[in-house]
Order: C-alpha cells, then sequence, then structure tokens
C-alpha cells in the first residue's frame, strides 16, 4: 500500500486524546469527551496534510495532540528520526525539549499570538535563546534571513505587533516558527482570522516556503475549498474519528463518504450559474461525550443502514491506494 | 417624493450616505457617498473586506452607529407597504437615533440579524422571553401569554426542534445554529419587511451556514421579504443574491445584478477578488491570484481611487482628483476611470 518513494516522517497508531469529566466533591470521573479517539495515519515527508471537520470534531486536538501539547491518553506517535522511529508520547523532558526544534507550530489567531508588550525583536529572539543560539549575530542573522523568506523588511524587527496589519503578523507567526528550522509545521487554522485578499498571499507564501524547505505541512483548517488548494491528501474527521483519507484530487472528484459529500455540497461556489443539487444536513453534531452507538454520522446520514446504528466501521481501502474511508456502504468493495 | 422612483417597488432608496467617525478630534470618512436602491422582495448582497464600511452602512441606515458618529445622507427614504398602500419614511430627517421614531421603525418594519450569535443574546433570560420582548414593546395590552403563543409559532417556523420546551431554555443550552435561528426569530417577530443580515453565517460551520441559508432563502421566496446580506463570501453572494454591491474603503466600486458582477466584472477589485477566493476543483499547480499590499488606513486617504495603490490596471489619473461612477450597462455602476466612455453617475 505504501509507496517506496515516500518517506513516512509521523506515523500515528491508535491515537486516542480524552478528557475526563469530572463532578461531585471527589472529583469522581463520570464520563470521557473523546476528542480524538483511536486514529491511526502516516504523514509523509514534503507533503500537506489537509484536515478538515466542523467545529468540535477533534481536528485541533489532533494537532496538539502529535506535538504532545495535549498529552495523549493512548496510542503511539512516532516520529522519524532519520530512519529510526521513536514514540514522542513517552519522551522526557529533555528529548520533548529536542522534539521540539523538529516540530513547530503556527496558531490561529495572529492578534493573540504575538505579546503586544515585547518588540518582534524580543519575540523572535526567544526561541533561537532557548535552543542555544550564543552569539547574537549569528541570532539577528537567522533573524533577518526568516524575515526575508516571508517577505518582511528586516529592519522591522524593532517594531511592536500592533504596527502590523493582520495578514503581516501571520506572516511574522510563520517566520518564527521556522526560525528553528523545523521538519514539520502543524497549522491550526492558519488563515481563517485574515481577510479573502490577504488569505491568498499567506497561502501562496506558505507553497513557497514548503518547497524551498521542504517542510512538511498539517494544515488543519474549516475551509475545505482552502484544505483542498493547500493540500496532498486530506482527512476528513467527524467525532474524533477519520472518516475518510483521500488524495485532495480524489475527494473532491469522487467523495466516498455520505459526510464528506455532504461538507463538500455544502460550500457556496461563486458562480451564478452552477445549479447543484445541494443536500442540506439534517440536525447538528452530537455531543462527544454521548457518541452515538455504532456509526457516529448515522443519525445525520441520507444513507443510513440498520448495520450503522450498531457496528463502528473500519476505515476500509477503497482503491487498494491512498482512499480510505470509514463507512458501511463500501465494505464489500474493500481491499 | 423622489424622481420618479416607483415606492412600491422600491422598499429602501439611499442618496450618498456619508458616515464620519470623530475620534482624537480627527474627522475619519468611514462611509462615502453611498447610494443604491433595493427592490422590494429581493436579496442585495454587500461585499467587501473587513474595514470596508459595510456594516457601517447598514448600522448608519438602522441608526446603530455610537454617539461619536455623525451620518449625513441626502435621501434615506424607507418605503412601507401596509395593504397595498405605501407610507414613506425620510430616516435622513429622524433626528434622535433612540428617538421613538426611529424605535417604531425597528421590529415592525426593519430588523437585523448581527452576526455572533454567541454574544447578540442576552446569557440570562430564557430565550422565549428575549424573542417575546420585541412583541410586547411593539404591541401594547398584549397578553404575555399571546405572545408565547406567537413565539411557539415563529420557533416552528424556523425549524427549531422541540419548540414548547425550547422557549423555556438559556441561550447556552444552545448550540451555535439554533443560537442563530433564535436570534433570526427574535428580528423576524414583528414581522419585519426589511430585514438586514451582517455576516449571519460568519461564526457558523458550513453544514449548518447551509441550514441558515435556505431558511433566509425561504423567507425572502415565500414571504417576500427583502434581505440585504452582508457578507464577504462570494459564493454565498452567488447563490443568494439578485443584487450585488461591492464596497471598499467605503465606497460603493460596483454595483449591479448578480448577472452583471459575476460575469460581466468590471471593477478591477472585484475582479481580483473573485479570483483569489480559492474555490474546489482547482487543477493541480494552478495558482491563486493575490491582492498586492494591504486595505489603507482610512485615516490618511488621499485624493483619487482608494484602490490605486494595489490596482494592476492603475493609470497616472487615477491617484488625483474625484472619481465618478460610470453606468456600463443599464442598472450596473462601477467607480472605475477604466470605464470612463460610459455615461457618468450624477
Amino acid at each position: 500500500m505504501e509507496k517506496d518513494n515516500r518517506e513516512v516522517i509521523f506515523d500515528i497508531k491508535n491515537l486516542q486524546t480524552w478528557f475526563p469529566i469530572k463532578k461531585g466533591m471527589m472529583k469522581k470521573t463520570v464520563g470521557h469527551v473523546k476528542a480524538v479517539d483511536d486514529v491511526s495515519l502516516k504523514v509523509y515527508r514534503g507533503e500537506t496534510l489537509g484536515i478538515v471537520g466542523e467545529s468540535g470534531c477533534g481536528k485541533s486536538t489532533f494537532g496538539k495532540s502529535i506535538m504532545c501539547l495535549e498529552r495523549p491518553t493512548g496510542g503511539q506517535v512516532l516520529f522519524n528520526y532519520g530512519g529510526e522511529f521513536k514514540d514522542i508520547t513517552k519522551f522526557n523532558k529533555e528529548e520533548m525539549f529536542e522534539f521540539r526544534k523538529k516540530v513547530q507550530m503556527v496558531f490561529q489567531d495572529p492578534y493573540s499570538a504575538l505579546n503586544p508588550k515585547k518588540k518582534i525583536y524580543t519575540s523572535f529572539e526567544e526561541p533561537l535563546k532557548v535552543h542555544g543560539i550564543s552569539s547574537q549575530e549569528e541570532r539577528e542573522k537567522m533573524m533577518s534571513d526568516v524575515l526575508k523568506m516571508v517577505n518582511i523588511q528586516p529592519d522591522y524587527l524593532m517594531r511592536y505587533p500592533h504596527e502590523f496589519s493582520g495578514g503581516q503578523r501571520q506572516r511574522l507567526c510563520i517566520a518564527r516558527a521556522l526560525e528553528v528550522r523545523p521538519e514539520v509545521l502543524v497549522c491550526d487554522e492558519p488563515v481563517s482570522a485574515l481577510d479573502v485578499s490577504i488569505q491568498a498571499q499567506v497561502l501562496n507564501l506558505m507553497k513557497e516556503i514548503q518547497k524551498d524547505m521542504n517542510l512538511t505541512y498539517l494544515f488543519i483548517a474549516h475551509d475545505l475549498s482552502v484544505v483542498q488548494y493547500m493540500s496532498d491528501r486530506i482527512v476528513v474527521m467527524y467525532l474524533g474519528k477519520i472518516v475518510e483519507i483521500a488524495d485532495s484530487r480524489a475527494l473532491y472528484d469522487e467523495p466516498l463518504h455520505p459526510y464528506t459529500q455532504a461538507l463538500l455540497s455544502a460550500i457556496p461556489v461563486p458562480d451564478i450559474h452552477q445549479t447543484k443539487k445541494r443536500q442540506v444536513l439534517e440536525g447538528e453534531v452530537p455531543s462527544p461525550i454521548n457518541k452515538p452507538s455504532g456509526c457516529a454520522f448515522h443519525n445525520r446520514c441520507p444513507r443510513c443502514m440498520d448495520i450503522c446504528k450498531t457496528e463502528d466501521p473500519a476505515l476500509y481501502n477503497y482503491d487498494g491506494k491512498d482512499h480510505c474511508v470509514a463507512c458501511h456502504l463500501y465494505r464489500n468493495d474493500a481491499k | 417624493m423622489s424622481q420618479g422612483v416607483d415606492t412600491k417597488k422600491i422598499i429602501l432608496d439611499v442618496k450618498n450616505l456619508n458616515t464620519t467617525f470623530i475620534s482624537d478630534k480627527k474627522e475619519v470618512k468611514i462611509v462615502k457617498d453611498v447610494s443604491f436602491q433595493l427592490k422590494r422582495g429581493s436579496c442585495m448582497a454587500v461585499v467587501g473586506e473587513s474595514g470596508c464600511g459595510k456594516s457601517v452602512t447598514m448600522n448608519s441606515i438602522m441608526r446603530f452607529t455610537g454617539r461619536n458618529a455623525v451620518v449625513k445622507a441626502d435621501r434615506i427614504q424607507y418605503n412601507a407597504l401596509r395593504d397595498g398602500e405605501v407610507t414613506e419614511y425620510h430616516l435622513e430627517d429622524i433626528k434622535k437615533p433612540n428617538g421613538p421614531e426611529m424605535r417604531a421603525l425597528r421590529g415592525p418594519d426593519m430588523s437585523m440579524v448581527f452576526q455572533d450569535p454567541m454574544s447578540s443574546l442576552n446569557p440570562v433570560y430564557k430565550v422565549g422571553d428575549q424573542v417575546a420582548e420585541g412583541l410586547l414593546q411593539h404591541n401594547k395590552g398584549m397578553k404575555k401569554a399571546e405572545a408565547r403563543e406567537k413565539v411557539l409559532e415563529m420557533f416552528k417556523k424556523l425549524g427549531i426542534p422541540d419548540p414548547e420546551n425550547r422557549m423555556n431554555c438559556y441561550p447556552h443550552e444552545f448550540s451555535g445554529g439554533m443560537k442563530q435561528r433564535v436570534v433570526i426569530a427574535i428580528a423576524m417577530i414583528c414581522n419585519p419587511e426589511l430585514i438586514i443580515c451582517d455576516e449571519p453565517t460568519t461564526a457558523l460551520d458550513v453544514t449548518i451556514q447551509a441550514q441558515i441559508m435556505e431558511l433566509l432563502k425561504d423567507l425572502q421566496v415565500k414571504e417576500g421579504k427583502s434581505i440585504i446580506l452582508i457578507t464577504h463570501n462570494m459564493g454565498l453572494v452567488a447563490e443568494m443574491a439578485d443584487e450585488v454591491c461591492v464596497m471598499y474603503m467605503g465606497r460603493v466600486v460596483e454595483f449591479g445584478s448578480a448577472e452583471d458582477v459575476f460575469d460581466h466584472t468590471s471593477h478591477p477589485y472585484t475582479k481580483a477578488l473573485l479570483r483569489s477566493v480559492p474555490v474546489l476543483g482547482l487543477a493541480d499547480g494552478q495558482q491563486l491570484e493575490t491582492i498586492p499590499g494591504a486595505t489603507p488606513n482610512p485615516a490618511d486617504l488621499k485624493g483619487g481611487c482608494e484602490f490605486a495603490d494595489r490596482c494592476s490596471e492603475c493609470m497616472g489619473r487615477c491617484r488625483e482628483g474625484k472619481i465618478p461612477s460610470f453606468e456600463v450597462s443599464p442598472g450596473h455602476y462601477v467607480r472605475c476611470l477604466k470605464f470612463d466612455n460610459y455615461p457618468e453617475v450624477k
């Protein structure tokens, strides 16, 4: 199934992040919010893996879990250290510190991600100092290098965050993440706080940087059209589980899971002549505390069968390659 | 009476609306010479980036602008149609933004749906009471039980499940999409003719957005409501709007029917805006076009076209003087000197 020329950088096995719900005086655990529930997937070096889903589907928690910003409660996250895979969930403090240099994160809101009281210089110097680049000259050179990469003049370092526009700030956040030369960038909704005209600037810039530095992106967003533009492969999540993985082109041409189909049809198209049949989903995402039995999507699914109510579908491989879907409709086609 | 305007067909007629904010003793013009006419029973979309003045324009019409705002207009005429009779209201003459005249209009005639359903409901009152408040305000002597009946009806119409019990719930017990339905119920309860929706689905998921949009379309088609939809999502515009008003830095840069704006896109800004939105099914390797730079600060704008610095088709004369609008085809106006061979709009 795995193509030979692709190198796995992250191998995630049965990842599980549950948050306990505590009640009463003794803080007894009465249940769990299953934010990420049994997710397995591989991330290849140099690709952009898009993760989409509605709010509350666990996509952000997934992003945080694989960086151990949120401790997973189960499963393994194996990271490729030059051919050797190490489980980062078992890392101690020092190992974690080294790992942070390899994987960095870009957050959603560029307005709150930069300290308003500190000059960009100070904010930018910190990660370099922490990771042990002691000479100031070297630090300054590295800082101006990354700024050039995101098309911001190096003399802007002496400014404060409020002097920048939203798009510039997001570019600064990307630059700061790139300072330690990471291999993977986890981007959690990097453009959803930006205006449309700025969005395109940032997206194109991210693509360029990826080519230059051979970066791997994990691109988390709720906007399927943005994800499709950016990604090589797309993971669709629903209630903490993967419902479909496919090449970004295949997902658009041939969405298999009824949820993916509904998600695609819900996106309004800026073309007045396209009169597509819209499939409006009833109801809302159920609570991740009391998930429906069987397939979590069955109570909103237009093609629900009896088996869906009782049995949770496994992730079936549909075409023998990368297209996987978790739906009973395709259990007989599985390879 | 304005010149030759059919008050039965036109519900809202705005001419040269200007809104100025006074901050630090400086005057900043946010809305400049905005004019448009809204046809009864149609949906007009106002599009533009954040800070382009689309919300302020609508707030100025509803007089929701704060104390530091000065609203001036040649005409803001609202034509109410009641039992086949047209009553004209001249909102520009109303002195007090929160006086009785304005208050009488808000609710029964025109109302507004705000962007963020999470913050536009009062967390400490039951939603049923919040919806009923408008009814009780505008119908003196109405019994509470009667109001509750009406609220129940409205909840049923807007597709809120289990309405009898849901009326007694607090906002935090609702999901985002359901809250937005409650906000729409508040706007609809006094049966207004004109509904202004300020980014009604920006805070919601796409599947919920589809539900809410279906609901608004129903209100327009089945009940003949006139809708102004403020948004920055060109997809929603294509789906909902009969007419489109594109704004940039407080000015209407292009106005026309949806066909005009999407098929015969004329203003360089509208073109750039349409090309910079990622659409599904782009071919591999196809690049998005970008608009260089960022929107300028409204406080330090000079003369000429506001878009000149970011425009790919900018000419020397774009940077000076007053730029008029030109009528490129009937009802399609473009504020760009590229079209100065067409008749100028006064």
